[in-house]
């Protein structure tokens, strides 16, 4: 007979490994968009590769980037460098948020009442923050 | 310098920055920000957009490797994820009220008198830890391998409500400053909740991923995430971290907290320079 407090190891290693796998797709996908993006801002322009002014160019204080999520997915499907890399960091930003939800529905599977209060708690602070992000910026 | 000598050596500098971070739990904007304005000459807008980036790339990058060895005690990050997210939300809302100057001092104040505390702590370590009703019914009380010492080692967490009303003041001091993310965060759990400092670092270092991610659409929306910038900035930290998180189980936890102190003893003094300059 085991005793019902047995499989808690178990139940507790499963979910680390949950969320260290989440963690790691999320960061290899953004990886693979963020250089994806370089790659693609460099093609056809050789002058990158040596001049100076180009710099400027692309990070001085004018420097002209999408930074809403339309332009960003318009620019992103037509293959344009920079919105594939905004696409890569979005991923990476989106990471640590879809982790807080997984560990929702992790703790509901689990019946850990206290910490599905927690989590939802946490997530819906996030929320909170993006909608206030949003209205503010 | 042009385009591609510009993320070869913003890449070198992001590793170095993604490993120091990831070994200590801190965001590793205490590099990248000097690096990218000082060295590289990029606008301060879009090197502290790509700061909250590389807080999110050490988190990320490292959190794979630490949530897995066990080192990360995922139940008082969440924890204590209550704390840091209500003060990122207070802190927005504070922001304009207070004045930054006073709020640098008084920070470098606190981190000053962490550093000192965490020294005597060394000493301190053999003492029983007080016990704690809400860390027993929350479960929080963990073990972790440490390869370093070849052997389990197992911990009891202590005052948890005194940790969650510390992670809400570092919650809303890094929502105003934007800045020193895991610097209170690290000292709160290990003076007062008495966490060993490697479960410290990596659970700091789980949590700060969270509050940034929170700011970084604000950052996003205002244009100050410059894709050429934050592309490189994150690709390094991603790298360093990863390499800092296969290295910080072998390294002994005095070597650890030493690290901690004098880093941590140089953002007090870059706190209180900003502060009074």
């Amino acid at each position: 007979m085991i005793p019902e407090d047995r499989p808690e190891p178990m139940r507790r290693v499963r979910t680390e490994i949950l969320i260290s796998t989440l963690l790691r797709v999320g960061v290899s996908l953004s990886a693979v968009l963020l250089v994806l993006g370089i790659v693609l801002t460099f093609v056809g322009h050789g002058s990158y590769l040596t001049s100076g002014k180009s710099l400027d160019h692309l990070t001085g204080a004018s420097a002209s980037f999408p930074h809403s999520l339309g332009s960003v997915i318009d620019g992103a499907v037509t293959g344009n460098g920079p919105s594939v890399v905004l696409i890569g960091l979005l991923v990476l930003v989106a990471t640590p948020v879809v982790r807080v939800a997984l560990s929702v529905l992790v703790f509901v599977l689990e019946h850990d009442r206290t910490f599905v209060a927690i989590t939802l708690g946490v997530l819906s602070m996030l929320m909170l923050s993006f909608v206030l992000g949003k209205a503010g910026g | 310098v042009s385009p591609l000598v510009f993320v070869l050596v913003t890449l070198v500098i992001s590793f170095g920055a993604g490993l120091l971070g990831s070994l200590l739990g801190l965001g590793g904007g205490i590099i990248v920000v000097p690096a990218l304005t000082l060295l590289l000459g990029i606008d301060i807008r879009y090197a502290i957009g790509a700061s909250i980036v590389s807080v999110i790339a050490t988190s990320s990058g490292a959190a794979t490797a630490y949530v897995r060895e066990g080192l990360t005690n995922l139940r008082v990050a969440m924890f204590l994820e209550l704390g840091t997210t209500a003060g990122a939300l207070s802190g927005a809302f504070l922001a304009g009220i207070i004045d930054p100057h006073w709020l640098f001092v008084l920070f470098g104040l606190v981190l000053s008198y962490s550093a000192l505390m965490m020294v005597r702590r060394r000493a301190s370590s053999e003492l029983p830890v007080p016990p704690d009703a809400w860390s027993d019914r929350l479960r929080l009380h963990s073990g972790y391998h440490d390869h370093a010492v070849g052997s389990v080692v197992e911990y009891r967490v202590s005052r948890s409500r005194v940790g969650l009303g510390l992670m809400y003041v570092a919650g809303t001091v890094s929502g105003l400053l934007g800045i020193g993310s895991g610097a209170l965060k690290v000292p709160a759990m290990d003076l007062a909740m008495r966490l060993p400092i490697k479960v410290s670092t990596a659970t700091s270092n789980f949590m700060i991923g969270v509050t940034a991610a929170a700011s970084a659409s604000v950052y996003f929306a205002r244009g100050d995430i410059n894709p050429f910038v934050a592309a490189p900035v994150a690709l390094g930290v991603v790298s360093g971290s990863m390499l800092g998180a296969r290295l910080l189980p072998k390294i002994r936890s005095s070597s650890v907290r030493t690290l901690f102190v004098v880093v941590l003893t140089i953002v007090a003094v870059q706190m209180l320079v900003k502060g009074l300059g």
